[in-house]
């Protein structure tokens, strides 16, 4: 090529297109090749410093082995550090939790700020596939945010629901009522349910079946009230208010309740309304621990604003 | 190729650019092979470059401005607040930040517009740290003519004296750069008890060091290659600029043809023109261009050949003003438009004055408080036992006052309500956001429609009695009915 060009002499480098367009021999400027060689170095200094080369052979199992660099750098050690470094943020809060009562928490602005932001998941991983994620309820499952508590809504009876769990029982009436009584306390319960006041032969028949001995004397489902507020129930539906425990409510809904019952074994097309225990029992996996408990039950007492 | 072409139009074609080769040979671009060692003249541009420059003896100086017990400018980043002179600004108030860049943008095109690279030539940090550095460089190694000598002689005990001088000079000038940069962030007094002791962060080191190194290798190694070759906003307004903007100059028709003063030559039988060709505006330049050769990406139009082309004329006893502010327009004969007659500088004032009006309505408007309110939506509404209907609120409550404050919560609406959870005031922390919970109750039989409007006011008394207030719209939505 050398002995054909047509511009010798000149610093080209030989190769020429179109006769004339030729590439020249000159240096890139000083300070371009600089940075070009500060990057070979950053990038030789950084295979030393952390991983780099992959699929190099070495390991026992026959497995590719690769460069460690010499910091011991990894990604899920970075992962680790940024975990203990929030575990570090949380334990202040959560050692003062561990020590006060629901009561107290729920009486500190601070402390009362931060179980809800962090009950926010627990609530997501344990409460909500039933409740719904903002205690909002679905068909046959309580909404939390009202102030519709059937076991009661204290601070107290909710870390009891929480830990024990709950299971309504209700008999299956088919067989024990008749046609015209099923009727008459399906009506009787709607109209209680719109604010009617009932009739006297209603109440005399919600008596004489003893619907009274769960829903009570007044169909509220108090069977007594307690001093200090709390109220004594077995978790019977309060038949005095327009929320209905089961789904969609109205006379037929409550027809089927009042004929098959509420977790009657062996009764077809009876009821479900089973809450499971919670509660860790010693290390089983997957339970929640009291400070759990606890912060859960500020959580789902805040919810509708507590009672 | 085409096949059609003849051989001697190849011949034609080859020719030509071998003029062009030829013409490359002629090119002088300064890439920064050579130091460019300026003369430092007196002169009028000059001291109007002074007093530009003088600007920057805030940047060193603002950071020691005091403003009701705390630093009167403050940029408080990790704490997320802005101090300037007793208002702190929020992240929440940075639509202001983009009025003010606006604003800074849209000035730098106007005077581009209006008068070239006046930022450049003036004001740039580029420019006025090169200066001082140049300076320095002065006072020690002498004029530019001893400077060239310096540099070519061969290294003694003297010359590593005076350079090792300068260059320290110039790192100490980058060092109180840095330090007063991030005085503007960290706080003046608490940086003068931390830094040399080593109590300050590694940001800070980090950035004074990286401001160190960038200044000394900016001003005192790169100079105008930074102009030429690193700043974009060289680039762009060189763009900016238009038949009627005022640049530095050469008035070729009076100037050329250039020629020495000769001994016997009159100013009746001279054949020159008014340029007597001394070089003495390439000897000024900082960017080392000749201003001759017209227009280029290389003159910061800062005015100095201006003084040096004037110095000379006087001395010669010809007009001055052969190298003046002027127009292209007022150059080649043309009409040159008033300044207010053209549209451009309408627009652009227009758009200056909207951005700063922005501005000051939103400092003198700034709340000390702001409630931003967030309705739950799962779920959207609870039914309650007595019938009643209720919505969940998440109230936040930003707090921009210098003092915690107790702040009142209430809700208006066209019909009877019932608010929980807003009886006890929320104590909100300064400078923070404090989070609440209310709930609004109303009853079915006054519920009209889906929803409701709702106006949520959260109102405090500032610890000098002043009442403040601030509202917020919101909804209160019911079944569907």
């Amino acid at each position: 090529m050398a002995e054909n060009n047509p511009f010798p002499g000149e610093n080209n480098t030989g190769h020429f297109w179109d006769d004339n367009l030729r590439e020249l021999k000159n240096p890139p400027p000083r300070w371009w090749m600089i940075a070009f060689w500060a990057s070979v170095a950053w990038w030789v200094l950084y295979s030393i410093l952390y991983p780099t080369w992959p699929a190099l052979p070495g390991k026992s199992d026959g497995e590719n082995d690769f460069t460690r660099g010499i910091l011991g750098w990894t990604s899920i050690k970075e992962y680790k550090q940024g975990v203990e470094q929030v575990q570090l943020v949380r334990a202040k809060y959560d050692e003062q939790i561990a020590s006060m009562t629901a009561e107290e928490v729920l009486a500190d602005p601070g402390l009362l700020q931060y179980t809800l932001a962090s009950s926010k998941v627990l609530f997501g991983d344990y409460c909500a596939a039933c409740h719904g994620s903002g205690g909002q309820g679905n068909p046959g499952y309580p909404v939390l945010a009202d102030d519709d508590w059937l076991y009661g809504g204290s601070l107290s009876r909710i870390t009891e629901s929480i830990t024990n769990g709950r299971k309504g029982l209700m008999n299956a009436h088919a067989t024990i009522l008749t046609e015209p009584e099923v009727d008459a306390l399906a009506n009787f319960v709607v109209e209680m349910s719109e604010g009617g006041q009932g009739s006297a032969e209603a109440w005399q028949l919600y008596n004489d079946k003893g619907c009274v001995a769960c829903h009570g004397a007044k169909g509220d489902g108090v069977l007594a009230e307690l001093p200090g507020g709390e109220i004594l129930t077995v978790g019977a539906a309060n038949l005095t208010d327009g929320i209905w425990r089961f789904q969609p409510g109205g006379y037929e809904s409550a027809k089927h309740t009042i004929l098959y019952g509420v977790n009657q074994p062996d009764v077809e097309g009876t009821r479900d309304a089973v809450m499971p225990a919670f509660a860790q029992v010693g290390q089983l996996e997957g339970k929640l621990s009291p400070q759990q408990i606890k912060m859960l039950t500020v959580y789902v007492h805040q919810l509708g604003g507590g009672q | 190729m085409s096949e059609t072409v003849s051989a001697a139009e190849r011949g034609g074609q080859a020719g030509s650019m071998d003029e062009i080769y030829a013409e490359a040979e002629q090119w002088h671009v300064n890439t920064g092979n050579e130091t460019i060692h300026a003369k430092r003249i007196p002169g009028r541009w000059r001291r109007i470059k002074w007093i530009a420059a003088s600007v920057w003896v805030i940047f060193f100086l603002g950071p020691y401005l005091r403003w009701d017990g705390g630093q009167a400018v403050l940029f408080d980043i990790p704490n997320r607040q802005y101090h300037l002179f007793g208002v702190t600004v929020l992240p929440q108030d940075f639509w202001m930040l983009s009025l003010l860049l606006l604003f800074f943008a849209i000035l730098l095109a106007v005077a581009t517009a209006l008068a070239g690279r006046v930022y450049c030539g003036y004001f740039c940090f580029q420019t006025v740290w090169t200066d001082i550095f140049t300076l320095i460089e002065e006072k020690l190694e002498g004029h530019p003519a001893q400077r060239r000598r310096l540099d070519a002689a061969p290294l003694s005990a003297a010359k590593l004296r005076t350079k090792a001088i300068k260059h320290l000079s110039w790192i100490a000038i980058g060092f109180a750069t840095g330090f007063s940069f991030v005085a503007w962030f960290y706080g003046a007094g608490k940086l003068w008890q931390d830094f040399f002791v080593g109590n300050a962060n590694a940001a800070v080191y980090a950035s004074v060091a990286l401001f160190t190194v960038g200044t000394y290798v900016l001003a005192g190694w790169l100079r105008e290659q930074t102009c030429f070759w690193l700043c974009p906003y060289a680039r762009i307004q060189g763009v900016m600029l238009d038949r009627t903007t005022v640049v530095p100059t050469y008035d070729e028709g009076r100037g050329e043809p250039r020629g020495r003063m000769k001994k016997d030559e009159t100013e009746d039988n001279r054949v020159t023109g008014d340029c007597v060709d001394c070089n003495q505006c390439v000897a000024v330049c900082p960017t080392g261009v000749d201003i001759r050769k017209g227009q280029q990406e290389g003159c910061i139009m800062c005015g100095l050949c201006i003084d040096a082309c004037d110095a000379v004329m006087d001395k010669v006893g010809r007009p001055r003003g052969l190298i003046r502010y002027a127009s292209l327009d007022e150059m080649e004969g043309r009409h040159a438009p008033a300044m207010l007659a053209r549209p451009r500088v309408w627009v652009y004032s227009a758009i200056l004055v909207i951005a700063l009006a922005g501005i000051f309505y939103g400092l003198s408007s700034l709340a000390p408080i702001d409630l931003k309110v967030l309705h739950e939506r799962a779920p959207l509404f609870v039914q309650l036992s007595d019938g009643s209907i209720q919505n969940k609120y998440t109230v936040k409550l930003l707090n921009k006052a210098n003092d915690d404050l107790k702040v009142r919560i209430s809700v208006r609406a066209d019909v009877p309500i019932t608010v929980v959870g807003a009886d006890k005031p929320i104590q909100a922390k300064h400078g923070d956001v404090t989070p609440g919970i209310v709930f609004v109750k109303i009853h079915r039989k006054d519920l009209v429609g889906d929803s409701v409007p709702l106006t949520f006011v959260a109102s405090a008394t500032l610890p000098n009695g002043t009442e403040i207030e601030a509202p917020r719209e919101s909804a209160f939505f019911g079944p569907r009915q």
